[in-house]
């Protein structure tokens, strides 16, 4: 079962560092984003300071977003998924694995520029570090759910946007606690309470998340 | 070993066919024949596992078809499954792994399909007809599983394509294995048992 864990990733991974342009793009977006902000509400260091987090935050969702409808797509589209199902592995590890790889290519690139983001809007240190840490729990969270997502909308038309109606809502508790995370610790309160409930949400998605994909891969392949 | 047993299928409201009583014994090659349309795919999908069947079952070795079944069926579908970004090799032992097999001699596999000297070319550079025989590699691979469920799996091949994957089925019932192909080609396969199944009549 490990193997097969491996086995998938290790190609989710080969296929990306050969067609590098996907990766970036997703990166290169959230950096756009969250950059865009201070040219819409203007340069007021302690309004910036106090919504730097949440920027970050909101930039990582929509990057999420946008790159999700390929996690399945491919593979759908030229069969692999059809071997996946029928290999005697169980399903969930290959979802797990294709998640696992979602978040090392597109969760934890984002995590490891955020606080370069952060700076930017003059996020202090310590805050900065709550908002590296709020991440990294979260971003696995969005990963996961996003995959039953992606399941779920698998060959429907237009699937892309209805998968951002489908998940963004979901991502919101996410939202609330990681960004409330780092405006704790501005304020000056202990953000442990946030990251415990970041990290409560990171349990019950990756119990639920993959089998929920994998249910929804066997209707959209039926 | 496999049997179906009033077995029925519906797509989008349209019965594609009812009542199928397969019996298949080792050594014995079915062929589906039909006109487009008439469910030859959604046949071998069904009894492959991947669409449920509306009513009816499929039974492997007496028992109903489960894990064992799994594990000793082979799909190939109309789609290659084949990676653009991955070299030939890659592409046959990724499915190979995926599939369960352990050691395998890949290089001889696509010696047999006539494609060893692609074998470490990225799938983008390669043909229709080059991608269908990375795909059937898998059957010079996978000669122990039992069933192989090919759906067209002549279709994009030159003549010597269609002969070579003609004499690794023939020798595959020759072992007591057991096949279910469609085509529209009629393909002769050597020396076997053949059952017609003429879908849509």
């Amino acid at each position: 079962m490990a193997d097969a864990f491996l086995l998938v990733l290790a190609r989710e991974l080969r296929i990306v560092l050969r067609h590098k342009g996907d990766a970036l793009n997703v990166l290169v977006f959230f950096i756009v984003v969250a950059s865009l902000f201070p040219f819409g509400v203007g340069p007021e260091p302690n309004q910036l300071r106090a919504m730097g987090a949440g920027v970050v935050w909101i930039a990582a969702l929509l990057a999420a977003v946008l790159s999700l409808p390929r996690l399945f797509a491919a593979d759908h589209a030229d069969g692999t998924l059809e071997q996946m199902l029928l290999a005697p592995q169980p399903l969930v590890v290959v979802v797990l694995a294709k998640t696992a790889a979602h978040w090392l290519l597109t969760g934890l690139p984002l995590t490891v520029v955020s606080p370069v983001i952060g700076l930017q809007y003059g996020v202090p240190g310590d805050a900065i570090l709550t908002l590296l840490a709020s991440l990294l729990i979260g971003t696995p969270v969005l990963s996961l759910i996003g995959a039953a997502g992606a399941a779920l909308t698998l060959g429907v038309r237009g699937g892309g946007a209805l998968l951002g109606l489908l998940v963004l809502p979901l991502f919101v508790p996410v939202l609330v606690f990681g960004a409330g995370a780092v405006t704790a610790t501005l304020t000056g309160i202990n953000a442990g309470a946030h990251l415990s409930l970041l990290g409560a949400f990171l349990a019950v998605s990756s119990l639920v998340g993959p089998w929920a994909a994998c249910a929804a891969l066997r209707v959209a392949l039926d | 070993m496999l049997e179906t047993s009033g077995l029925a299928c519906e797509r989008g409201g349209l019965r594609l066919f009812a009542d199928l009583d397969i019996a298949l014994a080792p050594g014995e090659l079915l062929r589906v024949r039909g006109a487009n349309g008439a469910g030859k795919t959604t046949l071998l999908r069904t009894l492959a596992g991947l669409t449920r069947p509306s009513a009816g079952a499929i039974r492997w070795r007496g028992e109903p078809a489960g894990e064992q079944y799994r594990a000793e069926m082979l799909f190939l579908g109309h789609a290659a499954g084949v990676k653009d970004e991955l070299t030939v090799r890659e592409n046959l032992e990724f499915s190979a792994r995926l599939a369960g097999l352990a050691a395998f001699d890949s290089h001889k596999a696509l010696q047999q399909l006539g494609i060893s000297r692609l074998a470490s070319l990225p799938a983008r550079f390669l043909s229709q007809g080059q991608r269908k025989r990375v795909a059937l590699a898998r059957l010079a691979l996978q000669d122990a599983t039992p069933l192989w469920l090919l759906d067209e799996p002549f279709s994009a091949l030159d003549a010597g394509g269609i002969a070579g994957i003609g004499g690794l089925c023939a020798a595959h019932l020759a072992r007591g294995g057991m096949v279910v192909l469609t085509s529209h080609q009629d393909v002769e396969i050597a020396g076997a048992l053949e059952r017609a199944l003429e879908l849509g009549s």
